[in-house]
């Protein structure tokens, strides 16, 4: 290993990238603005790649470890690390922030600086989510993360921004706050902020059960799970195109990891007392949010509400507690990265031509836009989990570790394969193919070379993950090993 | 022996390399390069399917891996090649009718403006087809199940401006999609049970559990092979189109001819014939899953044959043939005779692909017009189509020494010695079949290559209803901002001056290729195949408890000797009466079908409607799906969960602020009446104590 400290470098890179982005000021400046922000877009990235490479896969617990003191008086620390689950979401944002950057290269007309900026700052703080071990420097990484996306949404955001923006404010800090109140117990219990203090700390039940449902509440809605999602759907919809990535690929998984960080490992017996509840969320997830997604008639909406759907997966996945489930789950984070990304820029595309989400207004977009076209199908067949893609991967480990846990889980997750194609495939008939609908459709011009490379990128690491998913599960075994064998062991306190 | 190994990745690679390469630069390469590319590949992919064939033959067979896929949880999924009898005479079967098809598209496409497209396509299905049937395991198996169904769904929607070919296309994919989620259900069963998804770990284990219950719904206990068997064929039920997920096939036929030969008639909708031949090792286990796959094989021969006597689409009705032939295949499985369906599978690869492709001649000799009734006499003008017609006919229909006969035969006589239950319905379906296939067969023939020039009278009605249609695509085309995609269907069916002329060498050569086989193959392949040991160690039957094959056997005596004594079995009078009856009906009294028809309306009703799968599905699980969405959308998103409890929350905080702000009312009297009240109540609290 290297003496850097490279999850540090990870987190404030791209920050303090960030912060040079918005010192070239107006709109004048906004060449100079772009290629900073790519500048650091891929610095960010650089310095995250030898989290892979010098990752030490037989150990399953934390690596890269940095320890400071930050307010001793407390015991408050900056202390990062990371394990298998971390690393592969943490290259995720880094990698994200940099298609986000090329996505919004000349989409973005105004206030060209600021919005670069906020993307790079949000890749910063997110990767401090997915590496901090000291809760309260989690806690403010979590709450940090939502000013950027805060004002991401509401100044480059669509007509309905405001509603969604408090909307999307409001559901998670509300959430957020019982966390905070877990966290105070937890400190009163320990007198610490070290994360791993609380993973040996013995809980009576019903602590454990108050303290899995504070967590709860601040997860399940940014995941989101059913029935706290509404604010996703509005919120993708008023996003710009970059908002809508960094939401889906990353901000979702913020949940998702924050549950195998926290609430499983702190509260294990809870887990497993309300892993019925759990998964019966999950499910409905799957097949209800599946069905709301089918009648969508705004394509984004019809994408958020498949986030939602695919999101349940790995809920699903978490909380069978065996080693398929869980990398399942795992695997489809990553995989719904690549996808919804892809899905949300390719509606970017048409909506930067048309000014127009309503799948009404398209049809025939393929007579005007084959190439394109071609992506769109791709990405399409991910999402509804064609092998091959990164999308079946997940999804596959998820349905083989559900029958194990009980038949009529994996019969319902297994409806995605009808439900899943029938909502995709519905859109991408109506939008691309057919005769070309109208004369807005008739003067679309194929994907410029900029749009190609992002497309293009997106499509080999989603059939490339498809067809060779070994290094991601690689990554994660010991990790997920580990963590079962906690979460077997009883936390209950011995009389 | 080691080099044939190194070469078995290359059979499905260089289709794949030759189809990337035409599906990624096939606009910057010249249009010849399309199918010299994937032709080469093909052709490769063939060649070195014999070697491996002629390897098999010799009794060697490889089981290895090629890559790990992922582990998880101590499971290992690997993409490897089992490559024995089966898996050789498969991949011989899919490479050649693969080339032919390429071949005959040049020919057939030529004119068309997705012509690299579609040689791209056809390709990544000959890859698809070959990492299906040389998987060494289930998770593989998925994948080439799905890889092909993805292709099909290209290929249906290759003409993307028909409306009706991206509905068929969505329609085929769905449908897949139900059979698949038992298909997946049935492998993660398998992989938690079994534990693994390896075949021949799967296989040596399976005996163990021959006698394992499971309980599904509390209160009802299942063989475990049973539900296993089960889930596993509803798989193949969607593949193979098997009633009733049949539904998606006879729609599939909006796709360009070639593929209708090659996708949904020779090799993908085989899939689920070759998966439980594969899978006899689990299937001979399980009684009722065999009673399950012959009765769904047996109504899917006899049913969806009525339907090709109706129809009068040329494509159709050999759709509706296929759809019958592949039930004949299922209940041969269903009557544990593997063999005998894989033997159907391949004699019926090369007639059927013969048939498809004569009618693509035909329909190209037609200028596109594909109504039969406006057909006639084409013998005259398209003498090679017309013979490789022919013969592709009595094949089909079981003409003693043609290949089909001796592949029908096996399955008529393997469900009249079953004794599983089903197996009486079974015979009677599959006799009654022969009757109607010979009958549809034969009416087809007749109304196309015989009688009178029907183009010359009824030319100009057809043209003005081709018309319509071709007007729909002129109107679309019109908003486009470029001519260059006028698709061939822009003229459709022929002028009052044209004549019907035969197809270029690139069609007829295929077609005479594709008809050898036809003839030859059954005679040559019965004795090894069925009764040698072709496939011994690969095709497992339990002869105790399943006895049709070794009655089979028992009454073969060679392949002469059967088709002598085939010409004076029932089989064959009922076909001779099948042909003698569509030759009287519309040769010698054409008024009779009319009238027919006219009286018997309620059954042309049901069948015109194809029994009424099709509205039922539309209506009930399309619309179903779609209100329920709807519903849940309307009153649990947006009203209950947003409306009320978000929204809902939102406005009691204002509603209870207004409250409170009025409290506040920055008067000083009010707060002065406020403190004095309240001095007054503490006193009088704190004095009582």
């Amino acid at each position: 290993m290297t003496d850097l400290p490279i999850l540090s470098l990870s987190i404030w890179v791209p920050i303090v990238a960030g912060f040079l982005v918005l010192c070239t000021g107006g709109d004048r400046n906004a060449p100079l603005a772009r290629w900073l922000a790519l500048a650091g877009s891929i610095a960010g990235f650089a310095v995250t790649v030898p989290l892979y490479l010098d990752f030490d896969i037989a150990n399953g617990g934390f690596q890269f470890q940095e320890h400071l003191q930050w307010v001793p008086a407390f015991n408050i620390n900056y202390h990062l690390g990371v394990d298998g689950i971390a690393v592969p979401l943490i290259l995720l944002t880094s990698f994200t922030t940099f298609i986000v950057v090329l996505a919004g290269w000349e989409v973005i007309q105004k206030r060209v600086a600021q919005y670069m900026a906020s993307f790079l700052i949000m890749s910063g703080i997110m990767i401090g989510v997915f590496s901090a071990l000291d809760a309260i420097l989690y806690y403010i990484f979590w709450e940090a993360m939502l000013i950027p996306m805060f004002l991401v949404i509401g100044i480059w955001g669509g007509p309905n921004r405001v509603y969604a923006t408090i909307k999307f404010f409001l559901y998670t800090l509300l959430g957020s706050l019982l966390m905070l109140v877990a966290f105070i117990y937890l400190y009163h219990q320990s007198n610490s902020f070290e994360i791993s203090e609380y993973y040996s700390m013995p809980l009576d039940l019903h602590v454990q059960v108050l303290i899995f449902i504070a967590f709860f509440m601040a997860f399940a809605v940014k995941i989101p799970m059913w029935p706290v999602h509404t604010w996703l759907p509005d919120a993708h919809v008023e996003a710009p195109t970059g908002g809508s990535v960094v939401l889906a690929a990353i901000a979702l998984k913020l949940g998702g990891y924050s549950f195998l960080r926290f609430a499983m490992p702190i509260a294990p017996d809870a887990s497993h007392y309300l892993s019925g509840f759990m998964i019966t969320l999950s499910l409905i997830a799957v097949v209800y949010i599946a069905l709301v997604a089918l009648v969508q008639k705004d394509m984004k909406k019809l994408i958020a509400y498949s986030s939602i759907s695919h999101m349940g997966f790995v809920t699903l996945g978490f909380f069978l507690f065996n080693p398929l489930g869980l990398e399942g789950a795992i695997v489809q984070m990553v995989s719904h990265g690549f996808i919804s990304s892809a899905m949300f820029l390719s509606v970017g595309v048409l909506y930067d031509r048309m000014h127009s989400r309503q799948i009404a207004d398209y049809g025939g977009v393929v007579n005007t836009m084959p190439t394109f076209t071609a992506f769109a199908v791709l990405f399409a067949m991910a999402n509804a989990g064609l092998p091959g893609t990164s999308g079946f991967v997940g999804e596959f480990l998820v349905i083989l570790g559900s029958v194990q846990v009980n038949f009529w889980y994996a019969f319902l997750a297994s409806t995605t394969l009808i439900f899943g194609a029938a909502y995709t495939l519905w859109m991408i008939k109506r939008v691309y193919y057919g005769p070309v609908a109208n004369a807005h459709v008739a003067a679309l011009t194929d994907i410029n070379r900029r749009e190609f490379l992002i497309l293009g990128l997106l499509a080999i690491l989603v059939l490339g993950f498809g067809i060779y998913p070994h290094p991601i599960t690689e990554m994660t075994h010991a990790t997920v090993s580990q963590l079962l064998e906690h979460m077997a062991l009883s936390k209950l306190p011995t009389l | 022996m080691s080099n044939v190994q190194s070469l078995y990745i290359w059979i499905p690679l260089l289709p794949l390399i030759a189809a990337a390469i035409v599906g990624l630069f096939g606009r910057q390469l010249p249009r010849a390069s399309a199918h010299w590319i994937t032709i080469a590949g093909v052709a490769a992919a063939f060649s070195l399917s014999v070697c491996v064939f002629m390897n098999a033959l010799d009794g060697h067979v490889f089981n290895g891996a090629v890559y790990t896929w992922l582990t998880s949880g101590g499971s290992q999924f690997e993409v490897g090649f089992l490559v024995d009898r089966l898996t050789a005479t498969m991949m011989v079967v899919v490479t050649f009718v693969s080339l032919m098809v390429h071949i005959y598209t040049i020919g057939y496409m030529h004119e068309d403006p997705g012509y690299s497209r579609f040689f791209s396509y056809i390709s990544l299905f000959t890859f698809s087809m070959l990492m299906l049937v040389m998987s060494n395991n289930f998770m593989q198996l998925f994948f080439g199940w799905e890889a092909v169904g993805l292709v099909s769904y290209l290929l249906i929607g290759f003409w993307f401006k028909r409306p009706t070919a991206i509905y068929a296309n969505l329609k085929a994919f769905l449908v897949n999609r139900v059979g698949d989620f038992g298909f997946l259900l049935g492998i993660s069963m398998v992989l938690y049970y079994l534990g693994s998804l390896d075949y021949a770990a799967v296989f040596s284990i399976a005996p163990q559990f021959a006698d394992t219950k499971v309980t599904l719904i509390p209160g009802t206990e299942w063989s475990l092979m049973t539900v296993i068997c089960i889930l596993l064929f509803i798989g193949a039920m969607g593949k193979s189109a098997q009633v009733p997920l049949h539904v998606w096939l006879p729609d599939s036929m909006e796709g360009p001819t070639p593929i209708s030969a090659l996708i949904h008639a020779a090799t993908m909708v085989t899939a689920g014939i070759f998966m439980v031949a594969r899978m006899s090792p689990l299937y001979e286990l399980s009684t009722t899953a065999l009673s399950f796959v012959l009765v769904i094989g047996a109504i899917t021969a006899l049913f969806m044959g009525f339907l090709g006597i109706i129809q009068n689409d040329i494509k159709r009705v050999v759709a509706y043939s296929t759809l019958s032939q592949l039930g004949y295949m299922t209940v041969a499985l269903g009557v544990s005779a593997y063999s005998v369906a894989i033997f159907h599978l391949m004699t019926h690869a090369f007639f059927k692909a013969l048939l498809f492709l004569g009618a693509g001649s035909v329909i190209m000799g037609m200028h596109h017009d594909q109504d039969m009734r406006n057909m006639g006499a084409l013998r005259k003008y398209m003498p090679i189509t017309w013979v490789t017609s022919l013969i592709g006919s009595l094949a089909l229909i079981g003409t003693p020494l043609f290949s089909g006969f001796y592949s029908k035969d096996s399955i008529i006589e393997a469900a009249q010695f079953s004794q599983i239950p089903g197996s009486g319905f079974a015979y009677f379906a599959v006799l009654a079949g022969v009757f109607v296939t010979a009958f549809y067969s034969f009416r087809m023939y007749f109304l196309v290559f015989h009688g009178k020039e029907k183009w010359m009278q009824s030319g100009h009605h057809a043209h003005e209803q081709q018309h319509a249609h071709h007007d729909e695509h002129a109107h679309d085309a019109d908003h486009g901002d470029s001519h260059t995609d006028d698709e061939h269907e822009e003229h459709h069916g022929l002028g009052p001056h044209d004549k019907p002329h035969e197809s270029p060498w690139v069609v007829t050569i295929p077609l005479i290729l594709l008809a050898i086989p036809s003839v030859f193959i059954g005679y040559f392949a019965i004795e090894p195949m069925l009764f040698g040991n072709y496939f011994h160690d690969i095709i497992y039957v339990n002869h105790e408890a399943h006895g049709a094959m070794h009655m089979l056997a028992h009454h073969f005596h060679g392949a002469g000797a059967m088709a002598l004594h085939g010409l004076t079995s029932l089989p064959f009078i009922l076909a001779a009466s099948g042909v003698a009856l569509a030759w009287f009906f519309y040769m010698k009294r054409p008024d009779i079908p009319a009238a027919i028809q006219a009286r018997c309306s309620l059954i042309y009703y049901i069948l015109d409607n194809k029994y009424g799968f099709d509205s039922f599905n539309e209506k009930f699980f399309a619309a179903g799906s779609r209100f329920l969405g709807g519903k849940l959308w309307h009153y649990g998103d947006v009203k209950l969960i947003d409306g009320f409890l978000v929204n809902g929350t939102a406005h009691l905080i204002g509603r209870i602020a207004g409250l409170v702000r009025r409290l506040q009312t920055g008067l000083i009297y009010h707060y002065a009446f406020a403190m004095i009240i309240g001095v007054f109540l503490l006193l009088t609290f704190f004095m009582k104590i």
